[in-house]
């Protein structure tokens, strides 16, 4: 059933390195099957930001010129435009998860088609997509797409967004394609054995007893991606959408002073931390209850 | 489509198997009459297990024929041939294999609905009398995961019976079991082989071989090394290899 995953070597000549190699075998089958690397937060983490931020305002208010206005008040000014911003990244990374999400069921139930030419092209695409890099699939979508597009006679703007969000969107339909071979193919062969014998067609198989156990073990997966995608949406300030990460520059270049950018970073990345963490750590505690039971 | 009580539901003529360059099977025949008890014994790994899922389908054979309730098992070639078989044929297995993601009532009841398409009420009354009959009538809407090994076992059995089977086919049901439960799942069995339900056991429990088979065939190597009625093959075994391995296991 599953020719596409070769086992994965799980010994070592060095018994010191027994848990280890256990613990790395158990990421590597869980990386494996998520398609894409797991993001792992830890509160520390939050707390090294958080450092890294007061260092940066220390650093900047050290540099405050007489009649200019104190670090924390310019941030102050700044932060309900810059959260404009983080509003647009969450909405760019909803859109591009939902559309890559629905692209990537249809291409994840090609890569296990009867069908060997449906099989052959849902693989290539899916590894087509999950191997180039982001940036270079956004770059594409930008400028190969017009910026506008005509529909019996109605001229439909595509504005940047648009375009930025479906180049996210790409990579994530790759990835999720990914989980949904990986879950199906992880459910025991034992299942479809049992299905058959009690009658079942391929496609009730599939839908009625295969795939209502693989959403479980999608979920963590998925989660890790969408908070990956969170992060990525970044990347659509290099080809000019207005997110968080522009405006921040935008914002660096009208104060005109020096000293601002680490915490301005700093505090950027505070946010993204903030959002993601709690997704990280759900993630983890949903992967350790769906393992035990599983 | 039954035929005449005397002719064999099941018919199994110089099947051979091969799994790439292991050859599983080399020639094996045996027919079971309608209403019979026939337990297949033998050493782990020899062709026990993929002589019974040939018998439905899920496993196609290289040569011979099978027949089975009227159907040429080794010329089905499409889904819908094989599951017109599935429908007349039902098979249990050593682990169980109950949908982890229903409960034990769905679990009887999908298949007469989603297969056979029969109206749900009348599949629920059904269920949970079959549930009743292999005693659990407590648990309809307990997971499997809640259940015990013998109890998941006795819902599989359910659920199988809910197809309204010719034949039911037992993969070394009790042998992931502890013996306890054993027990309780050989009593379904029992029941059922009373009621007169042509039955195909692979099995290691000898004494229950004994007490219900009909013939018993003992195989090694892919082949049938010999068979008879349990009272012959088990006191009065022929073959040298049927002696050895009977004195191992007796």
């Amino acid at each position: 059933m599953s020719p596409w995953l070769a086992p994965l070597p799980q010994s070592t000549d060095l018994p010191v390195l027994l848990p280890a190699a256990a613990r790395l075998a158990r990421s590597a089958v869980a990386e494996r099957t998520a398609g894409s690397f797991r993001l792992r937060l830890h509160p520390a983490q939050g707390v090294v930001l958080f450092v890294l931020f007061l260092v940066g305002c220390g650093w900047a208010q050290a540099q405050v010129q007489p009649g200019q206005a104190g670090i924390i008040a310019t941030l102050w000014k700044w932060t309900p435009i810059l959260l404009g911003g983080f509003a647009f990244n969450l909405a760019i990374s909803v859109v591009a998860m939902s559309a890559g999400t629905v692209a990537g069921l249809f291409l994840g139930f090609g890569q296990i088609s009867m069908l060997l030419p449906v099989r052959k092209g849902a693989w290539l695409t899916t590894h087509f997509f999950r191997n180039a890099p982001w940036l270079v699939l956004l770059f594409y979508c930008m400028f190969l797409l017009p910026f506008q597009i005509r529909l019996f006679g109605v001229t439909i703007p595509v504005p940047d967004w648009m375009k930025a969000t479906l180049g996210l969107s790409l990579p994530v339909m790759a990835n999720v394609s990914e989980i949904v071979r990986g879950a199906i193919q992880s459910i025991p062969t034992a299942q479809w054995e049992s299905a058959a014998s009690l009658a079942f067609n391929r496609r009730q198989t599939l839908w009625m007893i295969i795939f209502p156990q693989c959403i479980k073990r999608m979920l963590p997966p998925w989660m890790n991606l969408y908070a990956i995608l969170t992060m990525a949406t970044v990347l659509t300030s290099i080809v000019g959408v207005n997110e968080m990460m522009s405006l921040t520059r935008q914002a660096l270049s009208a104060e005109d002073r020096s000293g601002l950018l680490l915490a301005f970073y700093s505090y950027v990345l505070f946010w993204f931390f903030l959002y993601c963490y709690p997704i990280a750590r759900w993630t983890v505690r949903l992967e350790a209850r769906y393992a035990v039971d599983s | 489509m039954p035929a005449g009580t005397s002719e064999p539901i099941v018919v199994i003529d110089a099947v051979h198997k091969s799994f790439g360059q292991v050859e599983v099977l080399k020639g094996v025949s045996m027919s079971v009459p309608e209403g019979n008890v026939v337990c297949v014994i033998g050493p782990s790994g020899s062709g026990k297990s993929t002589l019974l899922r040939c018998i439905n389908g899920l496993v196609p054979i290289n040569q011979g024929s099978i027949r089975v309730a009227g159907f040429d098992v080794h010329t089905l070639t499409t889904d819908q041939q094989r599951i017109a078989l599935r429908k007349e044929v039902s098979m249990v297995f050593q682990q169980y294999n109950l949908f982890p993601h229903k409960t034990a009532l769905q679990n009887v009841m999908m298949a007469p609905i989603h297969v056979l398409r029969e109206p749900k009420a009348e599949v629920r009354e059904r269920a949970l009398a079959l549930l009743a009959k292999v005693g659990l009538s407590a648990k309809t809407d307990v997971y499997p995961g809640e259940l015990s090994g013998g109890q998941q076992q006795r819902v599989a059995i359910a659920r199988s019976l809910a197809m309204r089977p010719q034949v039911m086919l037992f993969d070394e049901v009790t042998a992931a079991l502890d013996p306890e439960t054993v027990k309780e799942v050989l009593n379904t069995i029992r029941e059922l082989a009373l009621e007169g339900m042509t039955c195909v056991l692979v099995t290691h429990e000898m004494r229950f071989a004994r007490e219900l088979a009909d013939v018993v065939y003992f195989t090694d190597g892919g082949v049938i090394v010999e068979s008879g009625p349990p009272a012959e093959l088990f006191d009065r075994p022929v073959k040298e290899r049927t002696q050895a391995f009977l004195s191992q296991i007796l």
